[in-house]
């Protein structure tokens, strides 16, 4: 699956994420701004990888602003993301 | 490649072999002081009559005093309101004068960009400090510096100064009044900021001291904490500092939950102490928890008819309505950290200026932390060994002051008061990034989830156990609870150059900081 729809989600309050999903011409590209990347970058970008792929989305642009988000938050924000952009009305459920 | 030796301290803490035989220093061993003989040093005096003092030429005065390779002095009691700092750097540095160490009582955010030109154009090549933060931290943690900077707690440099370790040549003291010869005190004034307890071992023991005030007033200036004895120039200028940015302004009570949490937590935990009994006495430092903790405390004490006999250290106006009303007898004040604790000192003759020696010195014939019972103090780490760390970010950089942490933890019972986690990062961790303050100091940790109690410590383990308020767990437990919230972080890269030493109040090494890697 491909994300067209720029769409957005989260706020830069501290901890939380925010994530703004737009059309890529080369597969995943994560962009991840983050005060504790050198801690747990790896990580962040693990969930962010693990929720792609659970959306089958093989292509995307994803600019993540984040503000020391736990996990949950950044797969909820980003679950968020996704469904605006595809225009679903309910989550995935076996997602979550 | 250089091979680095290492050698550890009493609490395993790896410190470079060379660097430590270079700058004289021993390995952390114990909090135990004892009882050893020191030998104090003391000033030059250039004799006057003191009719000659009165200048408004900074560049006259930093001309005739300032030369290369020597120690300047100044204190941060006009903190982010500080103006004189980058006023007199600006003159030093426009002077050409080089290699000068730096050795305040520490470093606020305004002097920064101050002191990184200062490092650039060769002006200042060694610091000494309590703390430092912001772009300068971000700077000396990426290795500006080519000697590590040298960060000792209020107390430890008090000692450091009396017994010539530091040997101030210049000292450049901001204060909101002075008359012709030098007679001051940080009371009275558009830039009053109340105790000048940090300036005044710099006045007593500097070879030069140099005044800077905004407000020249009829002599003699009474009452006087620094003394016309003392002072060598006495420089009118503009202004010395912004009033509204020297202290927070109106003290505001957290309504933050968690905060309130923890601040019940820890009276909960100071009420059911064997300490909690007619003429205790107590810190408590600044911050929400910590103010918030003076609100219940003070409940406490009206319910079970107990006062203290003094508050002691950085002084806030929570504690000041406590000497008002009666609760605590005397405050004992090295600092006020807002207007109210400022204002209140020219008022009150039970709030007594105390200075940095008598606060916190060990090398003393008693200093006030000595007879401390109760103090409460913050973290932004604490390791299952209850080791603290003030000084270092999560991410390696300095952010932090000692201040009088590793002094006051010496109380009888010593608190910390940490939220588990802040955002991402977990406060309470295996091993700290620096260790400021041993374990062996502190007593107990109140975090919003649970208080774990310093495994030496059975009598208050016994004490609280009981304590429906008080939910008892193991540091190692909240360490785990911590790391099953935020995750476990990848480990900081460094390399091998120390860019600061971290001394105990003894003159030996707790710790050391490393350059991170880019």
């Amino acid at each position: 699956m491909k994300i067209e729809k720029t769409a957005l989600a989260g706020t830069v309050e501290s901890s939380d994420i925010q994530f703004t999903l737009s059309a890529s011409d080369n597969g995943i590209q994560i962009d991840l701004d983050s005060p504790v990347k050198d801690l747990y970058g790896k990580q962040i970008i693990q969930v962010i990888e693990d929720t792609l792929k659970a959306y089958n989305i093989e292509s995307v642009k994803v600019k993540a602003i984040d503000k020391g988000a736990l996990d949950c938050v950044i797969k909820a924000r980003l679950v968020t993301a996704i469904q605006r952009s595809l225009g679903m009305d309910e989550p995935n459920w076996e997602v979550l | 490649m250089r091979k680095v030796i290492s050698l550890k301290n009493s609490i395993g803490r790896e410190l470079s072999d060379d660097l430590m035989k270079k700058l004289d220093y021993k390995p952390f061993e114990s909090t135990e002081i004892g009882n050893p003989v020191v030998q104090r040093v003391a000033p030059k005096v250039r004799v006057s009559t003191g009719n000659d003092k009165l200048t408004t030429s900074i560049k006259d005065v930093v001309r005739e005093t300032v030369k290369d390779g020597m120690t300047i002095s100044f204190h941060h009691h006009l903190r982010e309101g500080d103006f004189i700092f980058n006023m007199v750097m600006d003159e030093i540095i426009k002077q050409g004068i080089k290699d000068l160490t730096l050795a305040p009582s520490s470093l606020t955010n305004v002097m920064n960009d101050k002191v990184i030109e200062a490092i650039k154009a060769g002006t200042v090549t060694h610091i000494e400090s309590s703390g430092m933060r912001g772009t300068l931290g971000e700077a000396v943690s990426h290795g500006i510096l080519k000697d590590p900077v040298i960060l000792r707690s209020h107390g430890a440099r008090a000692r450091a100064i009396e017994n010539g370790d530091v040997k101030i040549d210049v000292a450049f003291l901001g204060v909101p009044n002075a008359d012709r010869l030098g007679n001051a005190n940080g009371m009275t004034g558009d830039a009053a900021f109340g105790s000048l307890g940090y300036a005044l071992v710099d006045a007593a023991y500097a070879d030069k001291v140099v005044l800077l005030t905004d407000n020249v007033v009829d002599y003699p200036n009474t009452p006087a904490s620094i003394m016309q004895t003392q002072v060598d120039y006495v420089v009118q200028v503009d202004k010395v500092g912004d009033p509204d940015r020297i202290g927070s302004g109106a003290t505001r009570f957290t309504k933050n939950p968690k905060d309130l949490k923890i601040a019940k937590m820890v009276n909960d935990v100071i009420v059911h102490s064997p300490y909690f009994k007619q003429g205790f006495s107590f810190q408590t430092g600044s911050g929400g928890a910590a103010l918030a903790v003076a609100r219940f405390l003070r409940q406490s004490m009206l319910d079970k008819n107990i006062t203290a006999s003094f508050a002691l250290g950085g002084i806030t106006t929570p504690i000041v309505k406590l000497l008002e009303e009666g609760l605590v007898k005397k405050v004992m004040d090295v600092q006020d950290f807002d207007k109210g604790a400022a204002d209140s000192m020219k008022n009150n003759r039970d709030q007594q200026e105390i200075d940095a020696s008598w606060y916190a010195d060990p090398d003393n014939k008693g200093a006030m932390v000595d007879q401390l019972d109760v103090c409460i103090l913050s973290a932004l780490e604490i390791d299952t060994d209850f080791n603290v760390n003030v000084m270092t970010g999560s991410n390696g950089v300095l952010r932090g002051a000692i201040g009088g942490h590793q002094d006051a933890a010496t109380a009888k019972m010593t608190i910390i008061s940490a939220p588990l986690t802040r955002g991402r990062i977990a406060t309470v961790v295996p091993k700290v990034g620096t260790v400021v303050t041993p374990g062996d100091s502190i007593d107990v940790l109140v975090t919003e989830v649970g208080v774990a109690v310093n495994p030496k410590r059975k009598d208050l383990i016994e004490a609280f156990k009981k304590v429906p308020g008080i939910p008892l767990m193991t540091i190692e437990e909240l360490q785990q609870r911590a790391e099953k919230i935020v995750g476990k972080p990848e480990k900081l890269q460094y390399t091998d150059k120390t860019v600061a030493m971290i001394e105990y109040r003894d003159k030996t090494i707790i710790d050391e900081v490393k350059q991170l890697k880019d």
